[in-house]
């Protein structure tokens, strides 16, 4: 059924269809929305749930550990700080290879203290071992996370379903919320791969020596390297039900352009609009979305990459003394690859700073009328005034 | 004192990787005795997550589930979640945290699992430092003790922090001490806690340390009834956080418990001394509130 929802909402309402056993969660904004909804289905009966009002993110995700391992279907959601907090359980979860969810809504990290849009609190997880999707609306979030506990019962690993601060997260548009037989069919209740059982008793993820750490941490990569395929079977069969995909990446007419722009979350709305401007207006120019974070998606971005001239990253993150964090990946992605692309990157809507169509169009100028970037990250509409350097 | 007849059947394995002496092995095994096989066991950082062996191997014959530092209560609770999600009521959830894991990294997430009242029983088995690193402070060691981080004339100055009175005002169902020298009593309110499921439960058990104590191994149970009959740990129960019953103390002085310690022998007499007229009151104050 259309419903209009809000992006935190559309989350909510994933978990819901998926019958989720479990979910803890604090409150942090622009996230609270997501748990709250939960909260309320678990209390009036609408969800058969059970609702855990933990103390602190990290608590969430020690208690979501705790519950996945009796082999239920879990759920937390947090944003910046909270997601900080989190960061040693978010460890523990991946190497205990459970299948856990996480709807995180991507917010600065202060000082000074900023509520707004910005991607280097979950891009500062991406060592975890997590696997993670950036959604650009709220129905993407709500199929995406679907999706996800497909994908993470799967290959035991856990799954961070993503969104933007407030231009998704309370942003309301019209979503299809599927109905609970369509959802049960493309989602059966979970089978996991163990769980705590009192008449086979043994130990879980407990101490590690030399002998066997690696092997385990190399399992991780191995479950990693089975994402690509199994997301395709996953994504195979949402589309069956439910006529909709999306594909690790999206390419916006890519085919024979000579600059593509590389864009991910809300920026990528806003982004095709510009592009279809510009390439009305006669330019050579291409659009590609970055869904799919973790895993890499390697191949797919040399594909889609290979024969343009330039490619213009736009980060809305930051990773200081080396540059945006999506464009350090897809520079190593196209290393080797003859004759690449020149790569710009461009850093813009840091703390919630609007990007509007005419910094997007900035973006491709600058990019068409420099033969290389003038500067390894090229930061956008900065009042100069206010900036401060080292020097005496 | 009610007699309780201990269980034959034992749930720990021989052979396991704690020191000669063990005051937190002890009150495992003493522990699972009264819980039986439905348990399981939530162990966070602490000498029990190295005392339950190495991968592949489990030196108890309950589940585990290995946890971060400061999370015991909170994955236990999780784990009660979990298993009520799938019908099994019936099985005790134990997080089973040393001092430092329930004393400070892990108080925020106790306190938060006590006052949600999730249905676990916490165990702390306290031998007052972080024993597992290698015998530094926590805030459950006792003033004028020595350790590694507290050293020579640094030794510390503050006394023990009261976990008892913090944990009886969440008003929990269930907050007893426990001493691995008073078997009997350990075991009675370790049943009787299970029986309590309307909350969290709270049991501190009195666990020695020769390692980090320095004291010989053969001299740990002795030292443990020391413990209790000096009033340095007396034993007590606090029910709904105001029912106070006093179970066991005793009227040796503190004397007799320090100077066989290594981790108190640079004491004075008038260290001893101060430390004696604060047990005193601490031991009054039980039971006043006990109505003795």
């Amino acid at each position: 059924m259309r419903q209009v929802l809000e992006g935190s909402h559309a989350i909510s309402e994933a978990v819901r269809l998926a019958r989720v056993d479990v979910t803890a969660g604090y409150p942090i904004t622009p996230q609270t929305h997501i748990i709250e909804a939960i909260s309320e289905y678990c209390a009036d009966g609408t969800m058969n749930g059970r609702f855990i009002p933990v103390e602190s993110e990290h608590s969430s995700m020690a208690a979501v550990v705790g519950a996945a391992s009796t082999g239920v279907r879990t759920f937390t959601a947090t944003s910046s700080h909270g997601l900080a907090l989190m960061h040693e359980m978010l460890h523990w979860a991946s190497a205990a290879r459970l299948p856990i969810v996480l709807g995180e809504v991507n917010r600065a990290l202060g000082p000074g203290w900023n509520i707004w849009m910005d991607q280097t609190d979950s891009l500062s997880q991406r060592d975890t071992g997590w696997l993670q999707f950036y959604c650009e609306d709220g129905q993407e979030a709500l199929d995406t996370t679907l999706m996800a506990y497909r994908l993470a019962e799967q290959v035991n690993l856990p799954v961070m379903v993503i969104i933007d601060a407030f231009f998704v997260s309370h942003t309301f548009e019209p979503i299809e919320v599927p109905d609970q037989s369509l959802v049960d069919r493309f989602l059966p209740a979970i089978v996991p791969r163990f769980a705590i059982d009192t008449k086979n008793p043994f130990a879980l993820y407990q101490m590690a020596p030399p002998a066997n750490y690696m092997e385990m941490r190399r399992s991780i990569d191995l479950a990693m390297d089975c994402v690509p395929e199994v997301f395709k079977t996953v994504e195979d069969e949402f589309e069956t039900v439910f006529k909709r995909r999306y594909g690790s990446i999206e390419t916006i007419g890519c085919e024979g352009a000579k600059i593509i722009l590389v864009t991910t979350g809300s920026a990528t709305s806003t982004s095709r609009i510009v592009i279809e401007e510009l390439q009305q207006e006669g330019e050579q120019v291409g659009l590609l979305k970055l869904k799919r974070f973790r895993p890499f998606p390697t191949q797919e971005i040399r594909q889609a990459l290979f024969n343009a001239e330039k490619v213009a990253v736009l980060d809305r993150n930051f990773c200081f003394g080396v540059g945006g964090i999506f464009a350090q990946e897809i520079r190593a992605a196209l290393y080797g690859l003859k004759n690449s692309p020149v790569m710009f990157n461009y850093i813009a809507g840091l703390g919630g700073r609007d990007i509007p169509p005419h910094l997007i169009r900035e973006i491709y100028t600058t990019t068409k009328k420099s033969a290389a970037p003038a500067e390894k990250s090229i930061w956008m509409g900065l009042d100069e005034e206010l900036l401060q350097t080292c020097s005496k | 004192m009610q007699q309780v007849n201990l269980s034959e059947r034992t749930y720990m394995h021989p052979g396991n990787m704690s020191c000669p002496g063990c005051g937190g092995g002890i009150a495992m095994n003493l522990v699972l005795k009264a819980l039986g096989e439905k348990t399981v066991m939530v162990i966070p950082a602490c000498c029990w997550a190295i005392i339950a062996g190495p991968h592949p191997q489990t030196s108890l014959k309950v589940p585990i589930l290995h946890t971060a530092f400061e999370t015991a209560a909170v994955t236990a609770g999780g784990v009660r979640a979990g298993l009520d999600m799938r019908g099994d009521t019936q099985t005790t959830v134990v997080a089973w945290a040393g001092d430092g894991g329930t004393f400070d990294i892990g108080l925020q997430s106790l306190s938060g699992t006590a006052e949600r009242g999730d249905n676990i029983l916490f165990i702390c088995y306290d031998n007052e430092a972080y024993m597992n690193t290698g015998v530094q402070r926590s805030s459950s060691t006792p003033f004028g003790t020595r350790t590694t981080t507290t050293p020579g004339a640094g030794w510390k100055k503050t006394r023990k922090k009261d976990i008892m009175e913090i944990m009886a005002a969440h008003r929990i169902p269930y907050a007893a001490t426990a001493n691995i020298a008073f078997p009997q009593d350990l075991v009675r309110k370790v049943e009787k806690a299970k029986k309590m499921t309307g909350g969290t439960r709270f049991i501190h058990i009195y666990a020695t340390c020769p390692t980090g104590w320095g004291i010989a191994s053969d001299q740990s149970v002795k030292i443990a009834r020391l413990a209790t009959r000096t009033n340095a740990f007396p034993l007590y129960e606090v029910e709904r956080g105001v029912e106070y019953t006093l179970n066991e103390s005793g009227d040796l002085p503190v004397e007799a418990y320090l100077k066989v310690q290594g981790r108190f022998k640079h004491l004075t007499e008038s260290d001893v001394n101060e430390i004696q007229r604060d047990l005193d009151r601490e031991v009054a104050l039980i039971k006043k509130k006990a109505g003795l």
